[in-house]
């Protein structure tokens, strides 16, 4: 890369793109990511009101115990971090 | 004008130079030019009128022109930087040089004292270049700056712990004591002269013989005080010399052994000088002076090296650096006055050690150096900060001693015939002279005036180039040597301490970031700040602060230096601690400094540099200063502590200012802390509300201080913390509106004006009732002051007066009746327009006091003025007149004031000479705009003037008359005064022959308002005539014509195509590819819009043929700009009549031209938006060929118009077609080009939104868990921009994972069915 690369508008982009919660990088595990992926699953169920009915009825649930079973799963979506190999 | 034929001029004289001849001609040739053109009569007519107009020529001959069309020199109205302090904060500071500048006809104070200077200046740059130097635009207040002096390091309480701090190091405690005599120092100064003021009265008053005794004695302590400073013998001298001798020394006061210093020349230890003299104890003189190792006298004369442990004075000696490894025995001494300046060269270059300071400069000879008993001016510059002019000395000096060093061997043998000349031995007893002081007197006696001889070409002869500097370091300055001279020693860096390599380390990179290449000054500024703690807090600062005392320093050396700094201070943290004070002496003065960005500068590294040393330390380092005995330290140390204050938060900082604010010790603490509430209001604004109310307190009892600084102060600061707080607040004012009414009664003067100011301010806090009664009560003392002949008054008056009037509550009718005769009476008079500052205040008064009472009243009384004599006082009744009637229309103005009004106007606006801010004109349209269609009786009266002025011999005459018309033509219009102005019109086009592009770009600019108002059919000259006269104009390169022409050319073509040949456009179109590269962006974008026009008016296909041949031009900016133009051509007369001709060309196998059509097809993709899907499925071959292609630009472009393409389809059912492209541009994800790949990203966005994420996604899976991690990266990337694009939309698209041992991956959820 040269010198006047550094500071260009591609270089920001990666560290823009690093402020935001969910974004991914090249180390990124199976494991974060998928934690990644349940959240957004979760916080989009939740978000869009006729899903969360939906399930609802599928479960035989009220929608409000819905929405806080999902929101109590996102805390720890994929249990457990694994063991990492390399440490 | 003589009425002569151009003929006749010709053959009376075939080369006309006058200028006014030149003109002449230009016109006589215009004007039988057009007589041949249609309108033959009316423009004899005119040719007539115009004799008779040129025949009562008056003498209207220097106006300026219209800057405000072309150059936009309406900025000079704008504020170009923040005050940092209140205009009328000067009362006891700083009275604003910049302001004052403006003030007066004469040249500005700034030149005046420049021009001396630069006559002695470096004659390298003739005057022509302005000098960059900080030093050069400083006024004397703000140099003073240089008389600070660098503290030594402090005590850091936080570090120490509880440890009893060492004894060398200066405490809090110490430095208080030293400010403490320091002030006494001064007050007995101030006594001694108050004393000796009396006794000379008192001897004027006594009889001549005691005259001439007290003259005896006045003699004995004089001669004693010289003395003094030479040999520091105390014992002797009587009483009344120890009381002088005690001011005189007293940073030697609280020396624990008072140790009898040396002077300063005692400093040589000459070793040669044993067998000296002995002199006699009783008769030292300053000869003798030099001590000698084996001299007794000197014995009792400690050396400062000697008692390391005595606190060192404020003393420039110990400001500077200590270099461990050259510690040399500098002498603890008195202060004299030659160490009176911030020197730094001190310690940091080795003064009595055997190197002379002269090895640091380039020339060869040593410079009278430092260790010469007789000082030489050289000697004594090279110590202090230099003057520039000491330097021209100094250079001059060495250019001398260049010449006059003596002659070596070759030389000689050069010089002498070689046969009857016999070199003789020396004399077996002849020693060289190892004296450095007798040396330099010894050399440059030539013994008679040798021959000249034709110098030898030496091809190594260095003449005036400098010393290389070695290891790559930037080039040095004369002024630079004294600081980074030992990089020129090339010593052997092994051999050096671990010390002096980290001192080598840090002035190789400051001499980087000083003087440096932007690439060697990025990475040394990196690397001072990786290895900041590395180097530590001390080595740093001793090398960067001496720099910035430098008295040549430039503006731009000062930023980087302080750019340093700031990074610097991040990484040091808590370390600073010890040189906070060290720090913001040379600081501070940024916070005064007239440049706004130094200002923010300065403020920006206090604020981080009190955060990183936290309050207590700033606290303590800047307490003493607080009531130093120099204006000017406390004056910044007041503004330095506001800045402390918004960073670290005012209420952290109020228990400490209550404190200072209430000092019993000196006035001066109670004046700085009150002062530097005013800063906190002034530098926080509004921000100071929820702690206004104990801000008022602190300093409330301010107003009864005994001091009347003081007093006056805390009315300023009143008026600032009300100001800041408007228009809230009012209850925390309360307790102070009692002492102010007072004050306002039994004061006078300076004070006086400081409490109106208050008052001013606050009034408009207040609700409408209590506002109304206040301002009634001060209204009149106001009234009373009007008459004040006090400059700073008047505009404090002023001021007031304009917040007061315009409080809710102040009735019209009072004003009216209360007010305006003797505000009238006093300060509408002919003096107040003289000065800048007054009519600025005195229209802004008037106009918000118009605001209140109306139009009619406050016209009605000026508009007699506009007819005064004095040019200055019509222009400050116009503009007001202007603002007025913008303001409220003229709705008000009857008929009878409507006709003084235009008379006075037309008077004015015809006797002015000279109209730089364009005031007249402005408030000529303002007045007419606003009468609208009353304007019409006059109309006939304002164009005979206009004519008459068009053709006047001055060039800005006639460009302020052709900014009329355009000013007008509306209001003309609605008058319905269309034959006036098709004459107009006439008139116009028979002058576009003027020669001054100024005049001419008014001209045109007046022609277009003509044609925009009264439309292309009825317009005089008609259409088909203008144009072609229009068409050579295109070629003037002055850009106000450019960008009249051209806007007008576009009008025609808008509007009125059909009025002009086909072949006539297709001129114009070649004369306006050329202006495709204006440097204007406006020129460019009316030149592109017009192309629009044209291609509209008579087909694509001839405009396009022109622009197509363009696109084989070598220049990037044409070629570009006529890509804009096709794409422009496109969307006016739809794709499919460009298209074709542009996808052929693209077959022409050059890169030019091909990146030309795939850049024209990105704009017109972009333009065409969703048009774009009819064309998709045709060009998609011509895209999958550019994306295909080698070369990276036609990628970067065509991926560009994919993105376009994409952006404008989406939704419209063309995914296979995009599909088709997203899989020809997604192999050059990996393109590195930051440009290239930057369109590709956008290209994969584009296909985000028409394809939707999901789609994109499965791209992107392949390649997120990639082996290979430049894969990946880039991968992710993708992922990322997709992600925060359509978070939402992904969650239905993720892959499904399956569980592991102990992690539940998959998501159920997605799986339910009803």
């Amino acid at each position: 890369m040269q010198a006047s690369d550094r500071f260009n508008i591609n270089s920001q982009l990666e560290h823009l793109q690093a402020k935001y919660v969910g974004t991914g990088h090249a180390d990124l595990n199976r494991f974060e990511w998928a934690v990644n992926i349940q959240r957004d699953s979760y916080a989009s169920y939740i978000g869009h009101y006729p899903i969360l009915a939906y399930f609802a009825i599928a479960e035989n649930e009220s929608i409000a115990r819905e929405r806080y079973n999902f929101m109590q799963k996102m805390l720890l979506p994929c249990g457990l971090p694994p063991e990492r190999e390399d440490d | 004008m003589p009425s002569v034929q151009p003929h006749h001029i010709f053959t009376l004289d075939p080369f006309p130079q006058a200028l006014t001849l030149k003109h002449q001609l230009h016109q006589a040739r215009s004007r039988s030019r057009s007589a041949m053109s249609s309108d033959d009569q009316e423009i004899a007519r005119l040719q007539e009128e115009r004799k008779k107009l040129d025949q009562q020529l008056a003498s209207l001959s220097s106006l300026t022109y219209d800057t405000d069309l072309y150059g936009g020199s309406d900025r000079d109205a704008y504020v170009t930087s923040i005050p940092v302090t209140e205009d009328d904060d000067a009362p006891d500071a700083l009275d604003s040089e910049v302001a004052r500048k403006l003030a007066s006809y004469t040249a500005p104070k700034s030149i005046l004292k420049e021009m001396p200077r630069s006559a002695g200046e470096d004659d390298g740059d003739l005057g022509l270049k302005k000098s960059q130097r900080i030093i050069d635009r400083e006024d004397d207040y703000r140099r003073r700056r240089l008389n600070r002096v660098i503290s030594p390091d402090r005590h850091d309480a936080f570090a120490a712990g509880d440890k009893t701090p060492d004894v060398s190091v200066r405490t809090y405690a110490d430095i208080m004591r030293e400010e403490a005599l320091k002030r006494e120092k001064e007050d007995t100064l101030r006594a001694i002269a108050k004393k000796k003021k009396e006794e000379e009265e008192a001897a004027k008053a006594g009889g001549g013989e005691k005259e001439k005794e007290k003259e005896k004695e006045k003699e004995g302590p004089a001669a004693q005080k010289r003395r003094n400073r030479w040999d520091q013998s105390q014992d002797d001298g009587g009483a009344g010399a120890a009381a002088v001798k005690k001011a005189k020394t007293g940073s030697d006061w609280d020396l624990p052994d008072s140790t009898p210093g040396i002077g300063r020349w005692d400093a040589t230890p000459t070793p040669g000088r044993i067998g000296d003299a002995t002199p006699s104890v009783g008769r030292r003189n300053r000869w003798d002076e030099t001590p000698t190792p084996g001299r007794v006298v000197d014995s009792d004369a400690t050396p400062g090296a000697a008692t390391p442990g005595a606190t060192p004075a404020g003393m420039t000696w110990d400001a500077t650096p200590k270099l461990p490894g050259m510690a040399t025995p500098t002498p603890k001494k008195q202060r004299s006055r030659w160490d009176e300046t911030p020197a730094t060269m001190g310690s940091a270059t080795p003064m009595a050690g055997a190197t002379p300071a002269a090895a640091f400069t380039p020339g060869v000879t040593p410079l009278g150096g430092v260790d010469l008993a007789t000082p030489t001016p050289g000697a004594i510059n090279l110590r202090g900060p230099i003057t520039p002019e000491q330097y021209n000395l100094l250079r001059w000096e060495k250019d001398i001693e260049e010449r006059n060093r003596p002659l070596t061997d070759e030389e000689l043998d050069a010089m002498f015939p070689q046969e009857g000349y016999k070199i003789l031995e020396p004399p077996a007893s002849y020693v060289p002279i190892r004296t450095p002081a007798r040396k330099i007197l010894a050399t440059p006696t030539p013994i008679g005036t040798p021959l000249y001889a034709i110098p030898e070409e030496t091809r190594g002869q260095q003449f005036d180039v400098p010393k290389e500097v070695p290891g790559g370091l930037p080039f040095m300055k004369p002024e630079d040597y004294q600081y980074f001279g030992s990089l020129l020693n090339e010593e052997n860096e092994e051999e050096l301490s671990p010390e002096e390599q980290k001192e080598r380390k840090i002035m190789k990179l400051l001499l980087k970031v000083k003087n440096g290449t932007p690439p060697q000054r990025k990475t040394a500024l990196r690397q001072l700040t990786d290895k900041a703690r590395e180097f530590g807090a001390g080595p740093l600062f001793n090398r960067i602060l001496p720099l910035l005392m430098q008295p040549t320093l430039e503006d731009q050396e000062r930023h980087l230096l302080v750019k340093v700094i700031d990074r610097v201070l991040y990484k040091l943290d808590e370390l600073v601690r010890p040189f906070v004070h060290k720090i913001l002496v040379v600081i501070e003065p940024l916070l005064i400094d007239e440049d706004y960005y130094a200002r923010v500068e300065g403020r920006e590294i206090i604020s981080n540099l009190s955060k990183a040393a936290g309050l207590a330390t700033m606290i303590a380092a800047m307490r003493p200063d607080i009531d130093n005995i120099d204006e000017y330290v406390r004056n910044t140390t007041a503004r330095a502590f506001s800045v402390v204050a918004s960073a670290l938060g005012i209420p952290a900082l109020l228990p400490f200012l209550k404190a200072v604010c209430q000092s019993k010790k000196s006035w001066q603490a109670r004046h700085t802390g009150i002062k530097i509430v005013q800063q906190i209001a002034i530098l926080i604004g509004c921000a100071v509300l929820p702690h206004l109310k104990s801000l008022v307190e602190i300093i409330e009892h301010g107003l009864n201080d005994e001091n009347q600084k003081v007093r006056t102060i805390t009315a300023l600061s009143l008026a600032a913390l009300a100001e800041a707080a408007a228009p809230y607040g009012i209850e925390s004012f309360d307790s102070v509106l009692k002492p102010l009414w007072k004050g306002i009664r039994s004061h006078r003067g300076k004070v006086l004006a400081a409490f109106l100011k208050a008052i001013g301010f606050i009034i408009p806090l207040m609700d409408a009732l209590y506002a109304s009664y206040y301002t009634k009560e001060v209204m009149v003392i106001l009234i009373r002051e009007f008459q004040s002949p006090d400059e700073e008054m008047k505009k404090i008056v002023l001021k007031v007066v304009k917040q007061c009037v315009s409080t809710e509550g102040v009735e019209p009718d009072y004003i009216r009746n209360d007010i305006l005769p003797d505000f009238f009476r006093n300060f509408w008079i002919r003096r107040m327009a003289l000065d800048r500052r007054n009519y600025k205040q005195l229209v802004e008064t008037t106009v918000e006091i118009a605001n209140k009472v109306g139009v009619a009243d406050i016209v009605g009384r000026v508009v007699e003025d506009l007819k005064d004599e004095s040019e200055p006082y019509r222009r400050m009744v116009m503009e007001t007149i202007e603002k007025v009637v913008a303001n409220l229309g003229a709705s008000d103005i009857d008929s009878r004031l409507e006709e003084l009004l235009i008379d006075g106007i037309l008077y004015a606006f015809q006797e002015q000479t000279s109209d730089d801010a364009n005031v007249m004109l402005n408030g000529f349209g303002a007045v007419v705009n606003s009468l609208g269609q009353r304007v019409k009786p006059y109309l006939p009266q304002i164009c005979g003037t206009i004519k008459w002025r068009l053709n006047n011999k001055s060039a800005k005459v006639r460009q302020q008359a052709a900014d009329l018309i355009s000013r007008i033509a509306v209001v003309m219009k609605q008058c319905q005064e269309e034959q006036l102005m098709g004459h107009l019109g006439v008139v116009l086009y028979e002058y576009l022959g003027e020669e001054y592009p100024e005049v001419l770009g008014s001209i045109l600019g007046a022609l277009k308002a003509i044609v925009n108002v009264i439309g292309m059919t009825k317009m005089t000259p008609p259409i088909k005539d203008l144009l072609p006269r229009l068409t050579p104009i295109l070629k003037n390169r002055h850009e106000k014509v450019q960008e009249n022409c051209i806007d007008l050319v576009g009008r025609i073509a808008d509007r009125g195509a059909e009025f002009v040949p086909a072949k006539e456009w297709m001129r114009i179109c070649f004369e306006l590819l050329d202006m495709l590269k204006a440097h204007k962006k406006g020129i460019r974008r009316a030149t592109v819009n017009t192309f629009g026009y044209i291609a509209k008016a008579i087909g694509p296909q001839d405009v396009l043929a022109t622009l197509l041949n363009n696109l084989k031009v070598q220049e990037r900016q044409n070629r570009v700009c006529t890509t804009v133009a096709i794409a422009i051509v496109a969307e006016t007369c739809l794709p499919f009549t460009v298209l074709p001709a542009l996808m052929n060309e693209y077959r022409v196998p050059e890169l030019n031209v091909q990146n030309g059509v795939l850049k024209s097809m990105s704009f017109l993709f972009e333009y065409i938006g969703e048009m774009g899907k009819d064309y998709i499925y045709a060009v998609t071959p011509l895209l999958e060929d550019a994306l295909m292609d080698r070369d990276l630009v036609h990628r970067q472009t065509a991926a560009s118009a994919v993105k376009h393409m994409a952006l404008g389809v989406a939704g419209l059912g063309c995914e296979d077609a995009l599909i088709h492209l997203l899989n020809y541009v997604w192999p050059n994800i990996f393109e590195t080009s930051p440009h290239v790949i930057n369109a590709v990203m956008e290209a994969i966005e584009g296909m985000r939104v028409a394809l939707g994420p999901a789609l994109v996604l499965n791209y992107c899976l392949q390649g997120l868990f990639h082996p290979a991690r430049k894969v990946r990266e880039v991968y992710w990337k993708i992922y990322n921009s997709l992600y925060i694009g359509s978070q939402d939309a992904l969650v239905a698209a993720y892959p499904i994972l399956d569980d592991e041992q102990n992690n539940i991956y998959s998501r159920p959820e997605l799986a339910m069915f009803v």
